[in-house]
This record gives structure tokens, C-alpha cells and sequence, in this order.
């Protein structure tokens, strides 16, 4: 309890670094949101008008005034406006998370169901042929950008099968489930491909390590069956180095994948950071980095807790 | 030369040694501009050639060699790749030791900064430096260094942090070892094999990054060449010209593979608790 108190006290701190960091940063960028706004009609301007949009857009103010304005906001829940959309920032964000979040569940879900039994597999045939393969397809899998891969599945569907993925209008999940879902299952494929291949090594090594553990010598001797071995004994002990893996590439993945999310069309958050950070729109980009940032330190959380779930000898905050 | 032979005397060291090996010779016919065509003319009248005895892996939109411009960003690439590493390999030995050695105070702050940069997802890191500084060569290796700067801080703050309470260190104290002495001696060379390792996978992933940025338009600028352009130039000609976007998709693939077969080897040969098992 006091682990997770004193982890909780370091979030505002950390975040307050975090804001400072991205504050200063979209600042450095030549140019500003007016003229990323109006393009060159920003040229146009008279300096009057120039002053209002400014105010208004409070970049007049010196940049320590505009990131205690900015600070203080969010603290109201306020995380201001975004130039680009004309909206408050959070309503953006919170229209294009669940895209992220349910992207980045169905990866999780294809790796996992691809990368366990593939890795426990490999454990249990040790040195066989059949481990040599999982093994080899695992580090191809792992060595595979997701940028390639995604390209080869649609050069694939279109060049072989002479169809495209479902792009277009993007349908969320509680509107339209099934094209929602004919939307997102190729990208999570894409994602969930190398994830997998991860899964897959470090679910393999750790069932190794666990197998010539004496414990596990000693049900076997006892004339406990191959099948309890695994499933009861070796395995809740091996899931350890799994959830670290896989909660902390989850936490990267809510960040939002840029790259497959621009292959595929898809209006998530990385697509929406990207096009704010061109755009030069201060709010939005201040805000989904403090918000993404946020989710990833909540999920790290959440996997140190289930460590003390899954092994109740580890204390938290000992080390 | 005992670990060049302890490489190639380990299955996925031999094959991760040779395709690292044969991509530093294409990288630097690259870089040299030793290539069978020049990289950057445009042979007009053979647009979208498909792979020939002329163009190996065929000509591109422009009618440039496809063959020439993958040596040419395979060169472009490594050279990224090769600075941001040692930019964040520098970086993090310095501030890791400093943190560790240095302990209290400043090892608290140099963790939080690192704790700070770690919060942002690391793609996401990289464009927003990227975009301050504008896209550029120097701008991707300065922005990939920064990202993994954190990651070889952690890698050496906590070896190091466990070497100094050894009694060795104790003992050169005593004998009046001066500090620095203490740090890149007694430390330092013992953290050699974590950080070897870590080099080598962290080169798989610095290419990785390096494509991804230049894929996005925020690397590596036209009309230079780099793997992750020419896989997004490949992007609308996909079905004409298919050999646009199989040969570098596949070259970026194969980098990588290379680093990471030759990584898990040396953290097999340098891991002292896989020697000592092996002996």
C-alpha cells in the first residue's frame, strides 16, 4: 500500500517534467499557430488583427504566463482549445481514443492467443526441430517493422486477391461492430505480429528457466502428470516476464501507432499527435502528450501490482 | 579476436555476423558511391524498369536504380543508426555512472529526467525533435540518441550501483584510488558486456526508427535516398511496380534480423551466468 502511495506521489512529478518538456518543445518550432493556421494568408494579416488572434489565442502572453494559464487549466480539467478543430482538446482526444485503446486490446489479444501456446510449445520441445522453428519464425517476427509488413499485406490482398481493406469512414465499435471490427483487424494483425513474436521468445525463455527450477524437478518426481506440470506448476511462475512484456509494449501502443494508423487510414491518436505537431496546434499537442504519457505510467503501474498478484513473494518498493 | 571466433562459433552469432558483415560492405559502397548506377539520376527513358541484367532490382518512378538507391540508403541508414547509438551509448554511460557513483541527490534527479523522457512513447519522442529541429540527418541521429539515451542510463546506472558496494572497490579506496580512476576501471570495463549487448540491439532498433521517421517524410529528405522513403514512395505504385517496395521492405528486415541474431549471441557469449553454465 504505502508502495503504490509513494509510486502515485512521483506521477505529478514526473508529469510536471513531462509538460515543461513538450511545452518548450512545440514552442522551438518556427513559426506559430496562426501563421500553421492561415497559411500564407497569415501574410495578409494586419497587425491589428494579428494581435487579436493572438490574444486570443493567449500566445501573446510571455511564455511563462501562457504555461501557468495552460497548468492551471488542465487542473480545472481544462486542457484548452485546439486551433486545428475549433474544440476543447480533451473532446478531440476522447473522440479518437477508443480507436487506440481497442487497437491496441486487439494486438494484445492476437499476441497473446499466437505467442504463448507458440512459446510453451517451443519450452516443452526444447532443441527439437519443432522449437528450432517457432524459434527462427519468432526472430524473423520480431525483426519485421510493422511499416513492412502492413505495405505487404496490402500488396497482398490487392496484387493476389484483388481486394483492398476496409478503409473509408472509420465505425466504432458500439455503432457498427462488424465493420468496426473488418476496419481494425488487419492493423491489429500488423501490430500484433511482432508483439507476438515477442511473446513468443520471452514466454519460451521463461518456461525454460521455470522447467529446471527444483520445484518443478520435484512435482515431477512426486508423478505429477506432464500436463499438471506445466499448467499448474511452471506456468503461473513463467507468466511473470509475459505481463511485464506485453503491459509495457501495451502502454506504448496507447500512445497511439503512428505509423500503421497512417498506412491504414485510421483516425486514431498517433495520426492525430502527428498532424497536431505539423500543424503546429500548441493545445492539442501539449495536451495528448500529457495524456499519453499518463495512460503509459498508469499501465506500468498496473503491471508492477500484478507481479505481486501472480508471485506474492515479491515486495514492491524493496528492491 | 577470441569473441569474433565465440560469434561464429554460435549458431545465430555466425548468421547475424555474416548479414551485419555484408551490410556494412553495401554500406559503404553506399556511402562511397560505389554503386552500379548513380543513385540520384534519372534514367528517363527506362521509368518503372522491372529487374533486369541492366537494373538488378529495377528502376523507380524516376527511372532511377533501385539496386544503387537501397545501397545508397542502406549507407544513409547505418550511418544514422551507427551516430545515435554512440550519441546514446556516450550519453547514458555518463549520466548512468554519474548517477550511480554520485548517488543521493543527483542520482535522484538524473533518474526522474530519464523517468520523464521514458513517459513519452518513443516514436512519439523522436518527431517531436524531429519537428523542432527540422528533418534532417544530424536531426534523426540527435533524436533517436536522445530516445534511447534513457534506456542505456538504466543499463549501466544498475550494474553499477551493485559493482560499487563490491569489495574491490572498497580495496582501490583504501589504496587511494582516486574517484575517476575507480569509475572507468573498476566500473567502467566491467560493465563492457551488458553494454555490448545492449549496443548491438539497440542498432537494430535505431534502424528501425530511423526507417519509420524517414517512411513518415521526417527523415532522411528527397531527393537523397533511405529505406523508409523509398518504402513509402512505393506506397501508390505498389501494384505496377511491386519490386519498389519488396526490396527495401526487405532490406530493412533483413538489417535487422542481422542485429538482432548477432545480439542475442553476445548476450549468450558476454552473460557471465551463461559462461560460468558453459564452462
Amino acid at each position: 500500500m504505502t508502495y503504490l502511495l509513494r509510486r502515485l506521489a512521483t506521477f505529478p512529478l514526473v508529469l510536471l517534467g513531462v509538460s515543461i518538456l513538450v511545452f518548450v518543445a512545440i514552442r522551438m518550432v518556427p513559426g506559430d499557430s496562426i501563421t500553421a493556421m492561415l497559411g500564407t494568408e497569415a501574410g495578409l494579416l494586419t497587425p491589428a488583427q494579428r494581435d487579436s488572434l493572438a490574444a486570443y489565442f493567449g500566445i501573446d502572453q510571455p511564455w511563462f504566463v501562457q504555461y501557468w494559464r495552460w497548468i492551471g487549466g488542465i487542473l480545472h480539467g481544462n486542457f484548452g482549445i485546439s486551433v486545428t478543430y475549433g474544440r476543447p482538446v480533451l473532446d478531440v482526444i476522447l473522440e479518437r481514443f477508443p480507436l487506440t485503446l481497442e487497437l491496441a486490446v486487439l494486438s494484445m489479444i492476437i499476441a497473446l492467443l499466437v505467442g504463448m501456446p507458440a512459446g510453451i510449445y517451443a519450452a516443452t520441445h526444447n532443441e527439437k526441430l519443432s522449437d528450432l522453428g517457432v524459434r527462427v519464425a519468432a526472430m524473423i517476427g520480431q525483426s519485421t517493422p510493422s511499416f513492412v509488413l502492413g505495405l505487404l499485406i496490402i500488396y497482398t490482398l490487392s496484387a493476389g486477391f484483388g481486394v483492398l481493406p476496409a478503409m473509408g469512414e472509420f465505425a466504432p465499435l458500439w455503432q457498427d461492430p462488424l465493420r468496426n471490427l473488418s476496419q481494425l483487424i488487419l492493423p491489429a494483425i500488423t501490430l500484433g505480429f511482432a508483439f507476438a513474436a515477442s511473446v513468443t521468445r520471452i514466454a519460451r525463455s521463461a518456461m525454460l528457466d521455470v522447467l529446471s527450477d527444483d520445484y518443478v524437478r520435484t512435482a515431477r518426481s512426486k508423478g505429477a502428470s506432464a500436463r499438471s506440470v506445466i499448467w499448474r506448476h511452471a506456468l503461473p511462475n513463467a507468466l511473470i516476464p509475459v505481463v511485464t512484456l506485453s503491459g509495457i509494449e501495451f502502454g506504448y501502443l496507447l500512445g497511439g501507432a503512428v505509423i500503421v494508423e497512417q498506412i491504414y487510414a485510421l483516425p486514431g491518436l498517433g495520426r492525430m499527435v502527428l498532424d497536431a505537431i505539423l500543424q503546429r496546434d500548441y493545445a492539442l499537442v501539449q495536451g495528448t502528450v500529457l495524456f499519453i504519457a499518463f495512460n503509459f505510467m498508469i499501465v506500468n503501474l498496473l503491471v508492477d501490482l500484478a507481479y505481486v498478484a501472480l508471485d506474492p513473494r515479491i515486495r514492491l518498493g524493496e528492491q | 579476436m577470441r569473441i569474433l571466433r565465440a560469434i561464429f562459433g554460435h549458431g545465430s552469432g555466425r548468421i547475424g555476423g555474416v548479414i551485419v558483415g555484408i551490410y556494412l560492405v553495401l554500406a559503404i559502397l553506399g556511402l562511397l558511391g560505389l554503386t552500379p548506377h548513380n543513385p540520384i539520376t534519372q534514367y528517363r527513358i527506362d521509368r518503372l524498369h522491372a529487374p533486369s541484367a541492366a537494373y538488378w532490382m529495377g528502376t523507380d518512378l524516376f527511372g532511377r536504380d533501385v539496386a544503387s538507391r537501397l545501397m545508397a540508403g542502406i549507407g544513409q541508414s547505418f550511418t544514422v543508426a551507427f551516430f545515435s547509438v554512440a550519441f546514446a551509448a556516450l550519453a547514458g554511460t555518463v549520466l548512468g555512472l554519474a548517477a550511480a557513483w554520485l548517488g543521493r541527490r543527483w542520482d535522484g534527479v538524473l533518474m526522474r529526467i530519464m523517468d520523464v523522457l521514458l513517459a513519452f512513447p518513443a516514436i512519439l519522442l523522436a518527431l517531436l525533435i524531429v519537428t523542432v529541429a527540422g528533418p534532417g540527418t544530424w536531426t534523426s541521429v540527435v533524436a533517436i540518441g536522445i530516445v534511447y539515451t534513457p534506456i542505456f542510463t538504466r543499463v549501466v546506472r544498475g550494474p553499477a550501483l551493485s559493482l560499487k558496494t563490491r569489495e574491490f572497490v572498497d580495496a582501490a579506496r583504501t589504496f587511494g584510488s582516486s574517484s575517476s580512476y575507480i569509475v572507468t576501471r573498476h566500473l567502467l570495463l566491467n560493465l563492457v558486456a551488458p553494454l555490448t549487448v545492449q549496443v548491438t540491439l539497440a542498432l537494430a532498433w535505431a534502424l528501425l526508427t530511423e526507417a519509420g521517421l524517414s517512411f513518415l517524410g521526417l527523415g532522411t529528405q528527397p531527393p537523397a535516398a533511405s529505406l523508409g522513403l523509398m518504402l513509402s514512395d512505393s506506397r501508390n505504385l505498389m501494384e505496377t511496380a511491386p519490386w519498389l517496395m519488396i526490396f527495401p521492405g526487405l532490406a530493412i528486415m533483413i538489417s535487422i534480423l542481422g542485429f538482432n541474431l548477432l545480439g542475442d549471441a553476445l548476450r549468450d557469449i558476454l552473460d557471465p551466468k551463461m559462461r560460468r553454465a558453459l564452462a
